[in-house]
């Protein structure tokens, strides 16, 4: 394939994509909207009026880029891993496995339709949060470098958990036994300064940690850890990530007999 | 194509063990030529679809090596991609999608404009008569209909090898004879086609060449003339004019009475059929039309089993 063929097979999955979720907005982008504005209307505002402040910020613009992050994590994984496992589960996938298409651009396609969607999810979130906290950005270049970042690791990591999934229950393991408590204690709603040592040590191991307070200071100028170490672990982990992933589709495991 | 007179399809020494220890292929050897309309035969779980799962990658195999046009699939696995089609056994598009998207979105994966891949999907969806149902969701197409949106979708990079896994399972006998009209129409345009079959009739109709596979090895891989040389007896239907109310007897050949206007006789391949006509000429019974039992391949096939050179494991051949 030249590299002109390729582009046209990562724009056509890209396309397909986009198509997808589109298509079934119901379920894809009107879901995370609601959740998050119940989150703005009960967090921020209801017991947030009473907590009054978080790290020198009024609680509704503490939460806010958390929030904001929590759907472009949760959006990026549950596109690809939804997609990626629904066309394995309708064997539409082998229409791509007897393509000359080079498994790194399958790859790449489905993760730009999960980062797509997560970013999508996540502007639209953030217009809305602007209807009920007042913030600036601090920083441009590390705000969309970590909600960059972030997307891209959890696209992939959403598409290993595809690859190894045999069932629906499968692909629903990760969100609610990871993925949701990881978020829940990744500083969304709290800062790890409320903890005691052991659980702040504890937190520490938690990824989501690193990109919450790495976009709070990219919005809200803030931070709880030293956010080098957020883009280092972040950079890292979506490195390991997209060599596994792609390392999967090159083996075909649970793709090929 | 690295050279005009290479082989289609040339596979040598190719096995197959599945992780439960299953030897589906036990070191094949087949080659296809250019042009060729081949048809792949064998029971159940003979390793057909092993075979071509291989050919097309969703099948990884033990060892050996198979090139397309001289390419071959792992050194060289995008050409030798390029110039595959394949038509799977089970349905395996989204069924969530249109039959266009379907199709454009496949042109897509080999590299193909989407301007050329409308053109060409309309073309196919035409010729395959699926244009009027361009739009609307696949799920909602007949079986038929399904089946035919596969042979469009391996079509729309234009292969030159079309690989059919029983392309005609569970379609109508009007809707299969205009598929093998349409296939012979590509086959004519140099397009070389091998196709597995449950349907003996299909192959022999359609094929010029032959392999017959079962329990992983190919038992017979000829023409199909030269097969059906090695039939050994074939039976024929008789109607006949009057009725009977026994039997005849025909010295040397084996005749059972169907009913009152119909008798089967069993004609060996060293015996004349005038004999036949003869005999009941003789007795009076006058014969108004004859025709073969049954499929001449599948006679073939099962005389094959009972001299043991294809094994029997009581697997059924039309199930």
């Amino acid at each position: 394939m030249t590299n002109y063929q390729k582009w046209i097979a990562f724009e056509t999955i890209l396309r397909r994509e986009l198509r997808r979720f589109l298509r079934i907005w119901p379920q894809t982008l009107l879901p995370p909207v609601i959740t998050i504005i119940l989150y703005f209307v009960i967090f921020g505002q209801l017991i947030g009026s009473r907590i009054g402040t978080m790290s020198g910020l009024p609680y509704i613009q503490f939460v806010a880029p958390g929030l904001i992050m929590m759907s472009v994590i949760t959006n990026s994984y549950s596109n690809v891993v939804s997609s990626f496992f629904g066309s394995k589960f309708q064997r539409n996938i082998e229409e791509l496995l007897v393509s000359p298409t080079p498994n790194w651009i399958i790859l790449l396609g489905y993760v730009a339709g999960g980062m797509c969607r997560g970013l999508g999810v996540g502007f639209i979130v953030t217009l809305l949060s602007l209807y009920f906290a007042d913030f600036s950005i601090h920083s441009v270049p590390i705000t969309l470098g970590i909600v960059l970042m972030t997307s891209l690791m959890f696209s992939l990591a959403g598409l290993i958990n595809a690859i190894f999934a045999a069932n629906f229950d499968d692909i629903s393991i990760i969100p609610t036994f990871v993925l949701t408590p990881l978020t829940y204690l990744g500083g969304v709603f709290y800062s790890i300064d409320l903890l005691g040592e052991f659980w702040r040590n504890l937190s520490m191991l938690n990824p989501v940690l690193y990109m919450v307070n790495a976009f709070r200071f990219g919005i809200a100028g803030i931070t709880d850890i030293d956010i080098i170490w957020s883009f280092l672990m972040v950079g890292l982990s979506s490195a390991i990530l997209f060599f596994t992933a792609l390392n999967l589709l090159e083996k075909g495991s649970r793709l090929r007999s | 194509m690295k050279n005009s007179n290479c082989p289609a399809l040339s596979i040598k020494r190719l096995t197959k063990t599945y992780d439960d220890s299953f030897q589906a292929l036990k070191g094949i050897d087949l080659d296809v030529a250019q042009g060729d309309f081949f048809a792949l035969l064998g029971p159940n779980g003979a390793g057909k679809s092993t075979t071509i799962g291989i050919i097309c990658s969703l099948v990884r195999k033990t060892s050996g090596s198979i090139k397309v046009f001289e390419h071959d699939i792992d050194a060289d696995f995008s050409s030798a991609k390029q110039l595959i089609g394949i038509v799977p056994q089970e349905f395996n598009f989204n069924q969530f999608e249109k039959p266009i998207d379907i199709l454009v979105a496949q042109a897509g994966y080999f590299g193909i404009r989407s301007d050329i891949a409308l053109q060409r999907a309309e073309k196919y969806l035409r010729q395959l008569g699926l244009w009027e149902r361009r739009n609307d969701l696949s799920r909602n197409l007949s079986g038929g209909m399904k089946r035919r949106l596969m042979i469009a979708r391996a079509l729309i990079h234009e292969p030159k090898l079309l690989v059919l896994d029983e392309p005609t399972a569970g379609v109508d006998i009007e809707l299969r004879r205009s598929m093998w009209d349409f296939l012979r129409e590509i086959n004519g345009k140099g397009t070389t086609i091998i196709l597995t079959t449950h349907y003996l009739e299909e192959a022999e109709s359609l094929c010029r060449n032959i392999a017959i596979i079962d329990h992983g090895v190919i038992v017979q891989n000829t023409s199909i003339k030269d097969l059906l040389k090695q039939l050994n007896r074939e039976t024929f239907v008789l109607d006949v004019q009057d009725d009977l109310s026994d039997c005849p007897l025909l010295p040397g050949y084996d005749v059972t009475l169907i009913d009152k206007h119909s008798l089967e006789v069993e004609v060996a391949k060293t015996q004349s059929i005038n004999g036949v006509f003869e005999a009941l000429n003789e007795q009076n019974i006058c014969v108004l039309s004859m025709r073969n039992k049954t499929n001449r391949l599948e006679e073939l096939f099962f005389d094959m089993v009972e001299r043991n050179l294809i094994q029997s494991d009581g697997s059924s051949f039309n199930d």
